[in-house]
């Protein structure tokens, strides 16, 4: 079976074949991009299920079984780069995520996109997607992952921008795009200094290998200039890339933007997958964040930065989504909190921990946001919540798959699989020695969850239709509508302007989604610990009574209190009397109307960015310009101009001095010549007479000297 | 005027019409017959200032005219030798036309 491991590119090889295939298709072979992209994904759904498969056999009792495949790739003088990809728990458990939720939600667009004009091009970019992502989740080789990882930011950019027409979706694409590559940079960065440091990229070589013991003993024990270790420096760096990645402070603010592309778009990469690939990318390289030399009892330095990050960000990005109006970007938000969490179930409570909370995240937030399109799409495009409400009996299937996506997103207890993961996290705070803050912070960010998912499930789908919302779905002119998606349908519900329950080709993927929401909690609650134990190896046991060893118990009731805090407050303030009016002011607006600006405007981080970020370039650029324009251009005018002055100057002697000097001289030689050629007739008798005058001559003076004397 | 001075006279009157002969005539043989009348007034001149010099009993001057004779006669055997070569190359004896001196 091992055979599965090394053929294990073929999981990749599918979707990047329907791919380039779809690519070069022409934009009327809509059914046949489809069918390509959701036929590479169910085969690498069920080659994921075999390698899955695979796994859990090599894992139980060999512990940690782990199957790489390597080969060399590139030569760098005497050394070969290698790549290759590797079978563990880990990947498997990724595979099968991304594959599943993937098809699902490639299913889903089948009906989301059915209008678009650019269906084929949809779809293909999609299949790269999935073909860059299941290529990471494999990757064996630091620098395959950084392929697979610029890969995953090239088709994010793409898909944001795909209703390139719109300039929010073209600005969005590109402050994705931009912001990631700041952390990327980073991530480079710490690729090459790894390569410096340990001379190897791939995880695992059979002891070789860069996250081994031998590579991390000599990694932990080596101190850089400023005192760090080498391999925290290098976790910090790549934790940079998994920062621009995985939306974390400060670094957060291109998710938010990025849900104008398509709704598919943002379940699959800025909810369930891409934006988790930050997650996976430190717990693939966990080892090296937790190397170290002595006993250190709540991790090392690189992984406190993850607590924090991540624990800041949670909490962060969970207020901003209390006061948010767009039913995306308030799940953009919840997403990046949730990204928080995860990080912070790394930092403190190792990576399966962070793994489980990443996988039932991707599907109740990939059902959440599938939901949330289907209630644009039965909305015909709307998106701002105040403009909805009572939603619930119009899609009937949307509501409840929605609530559950909601309670566990919430982390309502016992049943749904966000308390479980969630309650991971608080448990791992908690027994947290270094600090109590990350506990309260992860608390308060729960509370948070509940409440602003109540407000927004009381926006939509309860109370009454609201007049004005209805009013300005009825005056929306056909030509104003969304760019991306023409007129056929609004054609089909032209004339009635009631929101409308989706075509079952959506429907079904949320219903699937929302079973796994329900049941993937109950693989790794406290009492049967299996999905904990498969990823580090180990055999799992029912035991009942572990929920009541020390310190759980009080975790658990924490959690469920504040759950039920958050929920009743949502409830209190928004579900007991409906907003009736879709621009009367929001109920926390009335009480602290200074602090929901705040909110509402995003802590104005944009505007600070804008400001000092933009401004700083700006002003950069126009220093340069300035400098450009004046300084520089000036120093070039001055020694072209002195450069023509002194060719006008040697022009002049040449010209004048030296040519006229050189003609007057051979005028004269010439004149000289033809003197004496003339004196030389060649006629003996001229030269006779000259010496006879000479002769005579000679005579007068000799006698006129005779008579002087 | 002394017989002396009528001699002279007369040689230079020899001298300057060999001269002439030999400084204005184009035809060769003219100019070598023009120098023959130069050299012949200095032969003249030899004679008369023996024959009315301090001591004309010693042959001096006769000696010295038939030398300078002897000489004239080889000279204008050479020049003759020189027009009829020349003749010969150039088929003229006008000197006008001879001015291959100037190279």
């Amino acid at each position: 079976m091992s055979r599965l491991a090394d053929h294990l590119w073929l999981i990749p090889a599918f979707p990047l074949l329907a791919a380039a295939v779809s690519a070069v298709m022409t934009r009327r072979r809509r059914a046949m991009a489809a069918g390509m992209g959701i036929g590479s994904m169910a085969l690498a759904l069920v080659l994921s299920g075999a390698a899955f498969v695979v796994a859990m056999r090599h894992a139980d009792g060999s512990g940690g079984g782990r199957v790489v495949f390597n080969f060399p790739w590139l030569q760098f003088g005497d050394a070969w780069l290698k790549l290759g990809w590797v079978l563990d728990p880990l990947t498997a458990v990724m595979l099968v995520m991304v594959s599943l939720v993937g098809l699902l939600i490639f299913i889903y667009s089948v009906g989301y996109m059915a209008h678009d004009e650019n269906f084929t091009r949809f779809f293909c970019f999609l299949s790269l997607f999935a073909a860059a992502m299941l290529g990471l989740v494999i990757a064996n080789s630091l620098l395959l992952f950084f392929i697979c990882w610029e890969l995953v930011g090239l088709t994010s950019y793409l898909l944001i921008g795909f209703w390139y027409h719109k300039p929010s979706a073209a600005a969005a694409a590109k402050k994705a795009f931009i912001t990631t590559r700041i952390g990327d940079l980073a991530f480079l960065l710490g690729m090459v200094w790894l390569y410096s440091q340990s001379g190897t990229l791939l995880f695992y070589d059979g002891g070789a290998g860069c996250l081994e013991p031998s590579s991390l003993l000599t990694l932990a024990t080596r101190p850089t200039a400023t005192g760090l270790m080498v391999s925290t420096g290098i976790a910090l760096l790549l934790f940079c890339g998994a920062i621009g990645k995985s939306g974390q402070v400060p670094l957060h603010v291109w998710l938010p933007d990025a849900m104008e592309g398509p709704t598919p778009v943002s379940a699959l990469i800025h909810a369930a997958t891409m934006v988790a690939a930050g997650v996976f990318l430190v717990a693939r390289v966990y080892p090296l964040f937790s190397a170290s030399t002595g006993a250190a009892p709540d991790g090392t330095a690189s992984l406190a930065a993850v607590t924090w990050v991540g624990s800041l960000t949670a909490v962060f990005a969970a207020t901003i989504a209390v006061a948010q109006t767009d039913i995306k970007r308030i799940l953009a938000y919840s997403t990046v909190s949730q990204l928080g969490f995860m990080m912070m179930g790394l930092g403190m409570g190792g990576v399966a921990v962070g793994m489980f909370h990443l996988i039932t995240h991707a599907f109740f937030k990939a059902l959440l946001f599938l939901g949330a399109g289907s209630v644009i799409h039965g909305c015909r495009e709307e998106q701002d919540i105040r403009y909805m409400g009572g939603l619930g009996k119009f899609m009937p299937v949307t509501f409840a798959t929605y609530g559950i996506g909601m309670l566990a997103l919430s982390g309502f207890p016992l049943v749904f699989s966000g308390f479980w993961s969630k309650d991971g996290i608080l448990h791992a705070a908690h027994s947290w020695n270094a600090s109590h803050w990350p506990f309260y912070l992860g608390v308060f960010g729960a509370c948070l969850t509940a409440f602003y998912m109540t407000r927004q499930v009381a926006y939509v789908f309860f109370g009454a239709r609201r007049a004005d919302g209805a009013a300005r779905l009825a005056s929306v002119p056909e030509a104003e509508s969304h760019p991306g998606l023409p007129s056929p349908r609004q054609a089909r519900e032209g004339s009635t302007h009631e929101p409308h329950e989706s075509p079952r080709v959506m429907t079904a993927p949320l219903v699937v989604l929302s079973f796994f929401a329900v049941a993937l909690g109950f693989i790794g609650t406290p009492a049967w610990p299996w999905f904990q134990a498969f990823l580090s190896g180990e055999h799992a046991n029912l035991a009942l009574n572990r929920l009541a060893e020390e310190g759980a118990l009080p975790v658990l009731a924490v959690s469920t209190a504040v759950v039920f805090l958050g929920l009743g407050l949502g409830w209190w303030l928004y579900g007991r009397r409906p907003v009736t009016r879709a621009l009367e002011r929001d109920v926390l607006e009335r009480l602290w109307p200074n602090v929901f600006t705040l909110l509402r405007r995003k802590y104005f981080v944009d505007e600070i960015y804008e400001w000092a970020v933009v401004g700083f370039n700006a002003w950069w650029a126009n220093a340069c310009a300035w400098l450009d324009r004046w300084l520089w251009d000036g120093l070039v005018q001055l020694v072209s101009l002195t450069v023509v002055g002194l060719s006008w100057l040697d022009r002049f002697l040449d010209e004048v001095v030296i040519n006229s000097g050189f003609d007057k001289a051979c005028q004269g030689l010439t004149g000289g010549g033809g003197l004496l050629a003339r004196l030389q007739s060649g006629r003996v008798q001229t030269y006779l007479r000259l010496m006879g005058v000479g002769l005579t001559v000679l005579a007068l003076l000799l006698l006129w000297g005779c008579r002087a004397s | 005027m002394t017989s002396l001075q009528a001699y002279l006279l007369l040689s230079a009157l020899l001298f300057a019409i060999g001269l002439a002969g030999a400084l204005a005539r184009r035809n060769a043989i003219i100019v070598l017959i023009g120098i023959e009348l130069m050299l012949n007034a200095a032969n003249l001149n030899f004679i008369a200032f023996w024959r009315f010099g301090p001591n004309p009993e010693a042959l001096t001057g006769v000696l010295f005219a038939i030398f300078s004779i002897g000489i004239a006669a080889a000279e204008a055997a050479v020049g003759l030798a020189l027009v009829i070569s020349i003749y010969r190359h150039q088929k003229t004896t006008d000197l006008g036309q001879v001015d291959s001196l100037k190279g």
